[in-house]
């Protein structure tokens, strides 16, 4: 094995058992920030030494103990003397000595130190940005050089980002918090938000780009299904999973060999992953169950479920999607919402109903440099017959488009003769 | 990246000890809440089973038990992963406990890559290895 090899190895493992150090050590030091410093400070420690010494049989008792001794120093060389750590600090000597089964309890109850973890993790009092970082590193484990690729930003950028969220939480004396039970809801909302972000992030990245980027998708559909399976009663967490997974269900189809995007109608649809469109017609449907069919992830899950069930693009049931996007629009007012809404309509009723509510955004402030405006406009036009007009808007939207490979193309459509 | 987990075994079939039933159950469950394992199921025995072949190209229907088979397959489970080296450690870890719970058991945990369309270094499928 080369070095580097010995170094994905002991990462890998480190990813298994971070959850469970993180957790078991938030909940003995009653601080989840401290809880995370000395889950790094233990890989740190891995990786130091297992390269020479081979993994461990036991890798998570290892880590434990390493974490655990770090902990004792800390609280030992520390001015907090206050009782609180005494009494921990005494435990931990305890637990210590009647080591191996240190993680028999924990096991137990991992759901609800994971769903503390989560919520500390993704506190509101946060930055979005913040939430994202801290999300993935102490729910994924991702170290601060991979999440830093995986933006596209410096590391010292994500590690200041860290540091200062960090310091924001135990400062705000959100270090160990115990969301009550009606809370739940509400704070979840601040969860899956960030959850999305951070699949949205790697889900727009174009291919070719750092594989981290789309690995983004990958630990968001985790942390969707660790939502799913620690608070199974919220139907918004299914309905996220459902949305990420049946979006992801689709990567393989999105680009062609050299890396231009395919729209989703002109997708080959062999292409489309079933498995993972099961696993999302699974969670949409388990979100309907708990009544949970109008919530904003689901309703957009459901829209997406309309194209993942259509066998070819001909097939697909408008009417339905723009019943859905209506709905979604009655529940969050979106011009962008409403730019999809109409092209929906669009293909259910024709043309000309879809270019009434297209020529109402017109003067949308959101919307002022947002060339897909122009674009589905130019489309409309088109259909209409109304071919000077089109190619007024396709040329407008160009001029928008923020990539070459968007100009292009909306330049193509500008130049296409009428048909 | 998704990964099929195949357990085999050449010895006798037998249940697994109370103290693995535990254990498996207990790290079965931290894979779901995990958010890394997404099915997974045991076996019944190969004489509640049957094998549809194919050879000099006739098709026979034989049911279970086979006497020729070596290796049983006694389980498996499906992972969605980051790479193989977070594959490996989680078959590393789940070896280990049948170590640990039930000695003189002997078998292979075969980690296998799903072959999925575009697929980064995507795998050539082997389905065709046995034409």
């Amino acid at each position: 094995m080369t070095a580097t090899d010995i170094h994905r190895t002991i990462l890998a493992v480190w990813r298994i058992e971070q959850p469970r150090l993180i957790t078991s050590l938030s909940r003995m030091l009653r601080d989840v920030p401290l809880a995370e410093d000395l889950t790094q400070e233990a890989l740190l420690a891995a990786l130091e030494h297992w390269p020479a010494a081979g993994v461990p049989e036991q890798p998570g008792a290892w880590l434990m103990a390493i974490a655990k001794r770090r902990a004792l120093d800390h609280l030992r060389r520390g001015q907090m003397l206050a009782r609180k750590h005494a009494m921990v600090a005494r435990d931990m000597e305890r637990e210590q000595q009647a080591m191996p089964d240190w993680d028999a309890a924990l096991d137990d109850d991992i759901g609800d130190e994971l769903l503390r973890l989560i919520f500390t993790a993704c506190h509101p009092l946060l930055s979005r940005e913040a939430r994202a970082a801290l999300a993935l590193r102490m729910i994924c484990g991702l170290t601060t050089e991979e999440i830093a690729r995986a933006f596209l930003l410096p590391d010292a950028t994500i590690a200041q980002r860290i540091v200062r969220a960090k310091r924001t939480l135990s400062e705000s004396g959100l270090a160990y918090e115990t969301p009550r039970r009606g809370e739940l809801s509400e704070r979840l909302s601040s969860v899956l938000e960030v959850v999305y972000l951070i699949f949205n992030e790697g889900y727009t990245a174009a291919r070719g780009e750092h594989w981290l980027r789309p690995q983004l998708c990958h630990e968001a559909l985790r942390i969707g299904r660790v939502l799913t399976s620690i608070a199974p009663l919220e139907p918004e967490a299914h309905g996220l999973l459902a949305l990420m997974e049946l979006n992801a269900s689709r990567t393989a189809a999105r680009t062609d060999a050299s890396g231009e995007p395919i729209l989703m109608l002109e997708q080959n649809r062999a292409l489309w992953d079933q498995f993972q469109i099961r696993r999302g017609m699974q969670a949409l449907g388990r979100a309907r169950e708990l009544e949970g069919a109008g919530g904003f992830y689901a309703l957009q899950a459901a829209i997406i479920a309309c194209h993942a069930q259509a066998s070819t693009a001909d097939e697909t049931d408008w009417p339905r999607i723009s019943g859905l996007y209506a709905e979604l629009a009655a529940l969050v007012r979106s011009p962008i919402i409403e730019l999809n809404r109409a092209v929906a309509v669009g293909m259910a009723e024709g043309p000309e109903a879809a270019l009434v509510i297209v020529e109402g955004l017109a003067h949308e402030p959101a919307l002022r440099t947002y060339h897909l405006l122009g674009s589905v406009r130019g489309d409309l036009l088109r259909k209409l017959g109304r071919h000077a007009e089109a190619r007024a808007a396709f040329e407008a939207a160009a001029a928008l488009a923020g990539n070459k490979r968007e100009q292009d193309l909306l330049r193509r459509r500008a130049a296409e003769p009428p048909t | 990246m998704r990964f099929m987990y195949i357990v085999t075994s050449s010895q006798p079939p037998r249940p697994p000890t109370p103290a693995l039933m535990e254990a498996m159950g207990k790290l079965a469950d931290r894979e779901i809440k995990a958010g890394r394992m997404i099915d997974n199921g045991g076996l019944m025995p190969v004489a509640m089973g049957a094998q549809v072949r194919i050879t000099d190209g006739k098709l026979s229907v034989v049911d279970g038990p086979f006497v020729e088979t070596k290796e049983m397959i006694g389980g498996y489970a499906i992972f969605e992963l980051r790479d193989k080296e977070e594959a490996v450690a989680a078959a590393v870890e789940f070896m280990q406990l049948h170590r640990e719970h039930m000695p003189g058991w002997e078998g292979t945990c075969e980690v296998r890559a799903f072959a999925t369309a575009g697929a980064d270094g995507s795998c050539q499928v082997d389905a065709l290895a046995h034409s």
